[in-house]
């Protein structure tokens, strides 16, 4: 059986790492929960908006969970991809726009 | 014109047309080697085993399974090629029923209910003896699907009845998905007819909710901000107006657990049913105040229980021998299907329960 560092199964376990630091864990998932709580901002935007920074993580469980959680919440396919391309934009924007401090070092090195 | 989605599991002759199977499967895999309690388990962690039915609200009667739609989620296998369909004589049988009932609501289903031959008289009849809510759950496609339902908005109005109508998504796409190509844009002309002569306004007491079930394997979000997309999403796209919306979770039975089956999302969706249980939702589950009449007369603690061919435990069996007073207090025949009913804010005909 091939053995992968990822294991869908173990989103469901996301709740024990309560158990070996228990304070702490309470806390982080008593601050989750608010903040995807409705507030100025609805419940579905956070989502849409934790669906694009799961992306530019890389996470895959949170890829899958805000997958679902926007499903749940009514957001269509088109929504969940162009909330994504939100988070490529701001990836390769940040990526490009140290291409400044690539120039100016160019301009100072060699201009 | 729509174009049917797929045929009924009975139509298939799959395995799971056979309620047996159905309920080896709920019963076996992760709920048997213990990786997820049985729901009997689960609820005796809150002292709610046995459930117990309370006193009689809603008489549901299901007046056959055939249907001019194949929706691929569909719980009661309905389709064209589904025959069973109730007789006049049942019916009147319901009917004495009504008379004595101490229900508030009559709620009829289907497959498409007005499809029964004797939709119409038993409507009329019923109304003339006076039931607080008088139900008709309308797939709405029926009204645009042949000249003789044409009228039906119009036959609704005249009988005061309480329109409660499928939508699973504002979106076209999403919602033939389920239902079939063409469902969308037939139900949105439904609608508008509906919300012509009356149905859905503000204020009006010509009642129109819509009930919306997730189009895959996951739970339904929040009603109430459900309801708010859906109002300004058909307002805004169609100028349609409607007052609540129910949302109801997919039970795992029927052709839904064919589609979890084959799309390998069973047990995920088992999961999610299971983390989500909500023992609030447990106290007002619809089987504990509903009784399910099936299209043959025989009772059932709730439409899924039908399905699933599990009699109410009680020695009244039939509409015929009908006593309310035996019913009252009856054990709930349950099974793993029912953490449809107890996720999250719960699940019932009526939307949530919690």
């Amino acid at each position: 059986m091939s053995k992968t560092y990822y294991d869908p199964a173990d989103l469901r376990k996301f709740g024990k790492i309560t158990e070996w630091s228990e304070e702490l864990g309470n806390k982080f998932f008593e601050y989750y929960g608010k903040v995807f709580e409705e507030g100025a901002l609805s419940a579905r935007e956070k989502s849409l908006i934790a669906l694009a920074v799961a992306h530019t993580e890389q996470c895959p469980y949170c890829i899958d969970a805000y997958t679902k959680d926007g499903l749940q919440r009514g957001v269509t396919k088109e929504e969940m991809m162009e909330a994504i391309h939100v988070g490529a934009a701001i990836k390769s924007g940040a990526t490009l726009v140290h291409g400044v401090q690539m120039m100016n070092k160019v301009n100072k090195l060699d201009g | 014109m729509t174009k049917l989605k797929t045929q009924s599991l009975k139509k298939r002759q799959s395995d799971l047309a056979n309620t047996n199977k159905q309920l080896e499967i709920l019963s076996n895999g992760i709920f048997q080697n213990g990786e997820l309690p049985k729901f009997k388990d689960k609820i005796a962690e809150t002292n709610q085993f046995p459930l117990k039915a309370k006193p009689l609200e809603i008489l549901q009667i299901n007046v056959g399974y055939m249907c001019n739609q194949v929706c691929e989620h569909c719980h009661v296998d309905a389709g064209p090629d589904r025959k069973e369909i109730m007789t006049r004589e049942t019916m009147q049988q319901i009917l004495d029923v009504v008379k004595t009932t101490g229900a508030h609501t009559l709620d009829l289903t289907g497959g498409a209910p007005e499809m029964n031959p004797n939709f119409r008289w038993f409507v009329e009849e019923a109304s003339k003896i006076g039931v607080k809510d008088f139900i008709v759950r309308s797939n709405l496609t029926i009204i645009r699907a042949n000249k003789k339902y044409y009228d039906l908005p119009e036959f609704f109005k005249k009988h005061n009845i309480h329109v409660v109508s499928s939508m699973p998504h504002w979106t076209r796409g999403k919602t033939d998905k389920q239902r079939g190509e063409g469902v969308f844009d037939m139900s949105i002309k439904a609608l508008q007819e509906l919300n012509a002569v009356g149905y859905g306004i503000p204020g009006s007491n010509l009642k129109l909710d819509l009930v919306y079930n997730p189009s895959g394997a996951f739970l339904p979000g929040d009603q109430a901000a459900m309801e708010k997309d859906f109002k300004n999403a058909l307002m805004e796209d169609f100028s349609i107006q409607f007052h609540n919306l129910f949302a109801i979770t997919n039970l795992p039975i029927s052709r839904f657990l064919d589609y979890l089956i084959a799309s390998e999302n069973y047990e995920d969706y088992m999961y999610s049913l299971v983390e989500a249980y909500n023992p609030m939702a447990v106290e007002n589950v619809m089987c504990t105040n509903t009784l399910s009449v099936s299209w043959d007369g025989y009772l059932f603690d709730c439409d899924f229980n039908q399905m699933l061919e599990l009699p109410v435990n009680s020695k009244v069996k039939h509409i015929s021998d009908y006593n309310e007073e035996l019913l009252e207090g009856r054990n709930i025949v349950i099974s793993q299907h029912c953490y449809g009913c107890t996720a999250g804010a719960g699940s019932s005909c009526q939307g949530t329960v919690a």
